[in-house]
């Protein structure tokens, strides 16, 4: 029974890390694609058709450029930095209910590496730290934009992470878990978290949401590697294949955040039919679209204005939400 | 290219933005906050590149496989004209062009051929130092050398030169009434002869 477990769970850890290393690379593909046709461009075109083989293209171009280890970095945390941010990435994922379970051959599969029991707080708390790849690689880098990229990242990270976790207190409240496979299955017979308690589930998923920009840093709250005013950022210096683990590991966030708010707030797979499961999809898809549609339609926002939106107007806001949540539920 | 030749800028439906003041006090700024919020203007760019993918109006010009249409006085690489009526070679051999080339990129050497007439020998334009003014096109008295539509004359030296059986129209597309004229800089413009005054010869 125990090798069979653990066979399973290694089979389980390779299938993620397979699926989502090839959608990291696809979603940029789509990301430039969808980016082109809202801006009344082409985008790729050229390698394969419509373009489809630039991520072959762009993986070999990554595997093979020269790894560059700039004089006066620091070398050992410089080498290390990527690997944290595309290894906690990927981590985070080990707690995320990924489809209903399902029979296969008769044997029942739990489409979840660990259905461990504090599995939301895992989650953000790996993908917490993830912030050290930018930190780190920015402070080693030698280099001016790094060193403010990573201020930044320090600046945001301690801003946003305040709204993540209270935002979702109040759902957790309701649910009285943390695992993810429970907040579906409360789902199921309390309907979706989103509409429960007048409304505070809406405010908590409206909070969470824009606090997951800030997570992964997309566009609205692109300040840690902001191309137009600190050119990469903590990735400045990088070339070839860690360079392109900060890239693996920022689209896999995305995926697995979009994994994460459906299952928080939407109800999840539902009651784990296959129906369910396209549902699952459908949301994880549509969630990921709107990452890359904000980014084509919405200007980015200064260090500042973050800071203050978090603070001053997303924070308030979260405990007020907090507080109506458990007067509501007393 | 219609909507490019109107120059008439005034009644284009601008107008002035409608930009109100900044709030000064802490309550203005707290009604702004409040009104850009729940005004929805996020959602409205939303909607305005949602839109543009939706219509799928894509203005991308894949351009080695597709060119953009360029303007008959547009001023590329040069061409020698030849005339409609007996296909001979325009050129005279005056020289002008290689005269009033500012950029000093003309050359050419002329000889009297055997029915006495003035004919060009040899003749080159070095594209590497050409500036494209148009000045050899303008001058030219019988609208000989002109400047073509071609714009690829990317070469592996600065020196680039072509000569005179380069730029001269071939025989086939005289035979087919391709040759093309140039509208631009020196050419005849269109409805000439009715500004043609006649000589006063009173006086």
């Amino acid at each position: 029974m125990e090798v069979a477990y653990l066979i399973e769970t290694i089979i389980k850890v390779v299938v993620v890390l397979t699926i989502f290393s090839a959608l990291a690379g696809i979603g940029t593909y789509f990301e430039r694609k969808i980016l082109a046709f809202m801006q009344r461009r082409l985008g790729p075109m050229n390698v394969g058709p419509y373009g489809l083989l630039q991520v072959a293209a762009d993986g070999i171009k990554l595997f093979t450029k020269e790894d560059i280890i700039p004089t006066n970095v620091v070398a050992n945390v410089f080498k290390i930095a990527p690997v944290i941010t595309a290894s906690t990435a990927f981590m985070a994922a080990a707690a995320i209910p990924f489809l209903p379970s399902f029979d296969i051959f008769g044997y029942t599969v739990h489409p979840i590496i660990a259905d461990i029991n504090v599995g939301i707080l895992y989650i953000l708390g790996i993908m917490g730290v993830g912030l050290y790849g930018p930190l780190l690689g920015g402070m080693a880098s030698a280099n001016k934009f790094s060193l403010l990229s990573a201020a930044r990242g320090a600046a945001v990270f301690i801003s946003y992470e305040v709204v993540t976790g209270l935002s979702i207190l109040a759902p957790i409240m309701m649910v009285g878990s943390l695992s993810l496979i429970d907040f579906n299955n409360y789902q199921i017979e309390n309907g979706w978290i989103v509409f429960n308690l007048y409304g505070v589930g809406f405010v908590a998923f409206i909070l969470f949401w824009i606090a997951a920009f800030a997570e992964t840093g997309r566009t609205p709250f692109h300040l840690i590697a902001n191309d137009h005013e600190i050119i990469d950022g903590f990735g400045t210096e990088y070339s070839g294949m860690r360079w392109g683990l900060f890239f693996i590991g920022e689209y896999a966030n995305m995926f697995f955040i979009s994994f994460v708010i459906p299952l928080l707030f939407l109800g999840g797979y539902g009651d784990g039919s296959f129906l369910g499961a396209l549902g699952l999809l459908a949301k994880v898809a549509f969630f990921f679209f709107f990452f890359l549609w904000t980014r084509a339609a919405w200007p980015d926002v200064r260090p500042d204005q973050l800071m203050w939106l978090c603070w001053k107007v997303l924070m308030p806001i979260a405990v007020v939400n907090i507080l109506i949540a458990a007067i509501i539920m007393i | 290219m219609e909507a490019f030749n109107n120059r008439n800028v005034d009644n284009n439906g601008y107008f002035m933005v409608d930009i109100e003041d900044y709030p000064t006090d802490g309550w203005g700024k707290f009604k702004r906050v409040v009104r850009r919020s729940f005004k929805g203007e996020l959602f409205v760019g939303l909607w305005v590149v949602m839109r543009e993918m939706l219509k799928g109006n894509i203005h991308t010009i894949q351009y080695p496989m597709e060119k953009m249409p360029i303007g008959p006085r547009y001023r590329a690489v040069h061409e020698m004209k030849r005339l409609w009526e007996s296909e001979a070679e325009r050129c005279i051999g005056c020289g002008l062009c290689e005269k009033i080339c500012i950029s000093n990129c003309i050359q050419m050497d002329t000889k009297i051929d055997e029915n006495s007439r003035k004919e060009v020998s040899a003749y080159t334009i070095n594209l590497g130092r050409c500036i494209f003014c148009g000045y050899c096109a303008e001058v030219c008295p019988e609208l000989a050398i002109t400047h073509g539509g071609e714009y690829e004359n990317g070469s592996e030296q600065r020196e680039h030169y072509i000569d005179y059986a380069g730029m001269l129209t071939p025989l086939e597309m005289m035979t087919q009434g391709k040759q093309r004229e140039f509208e631009g800089f020196g050419a005849i413009t269109p409805h000439e002869d009715a500004g043609v005054k006649k000589t006063p010869l009173s006086y």
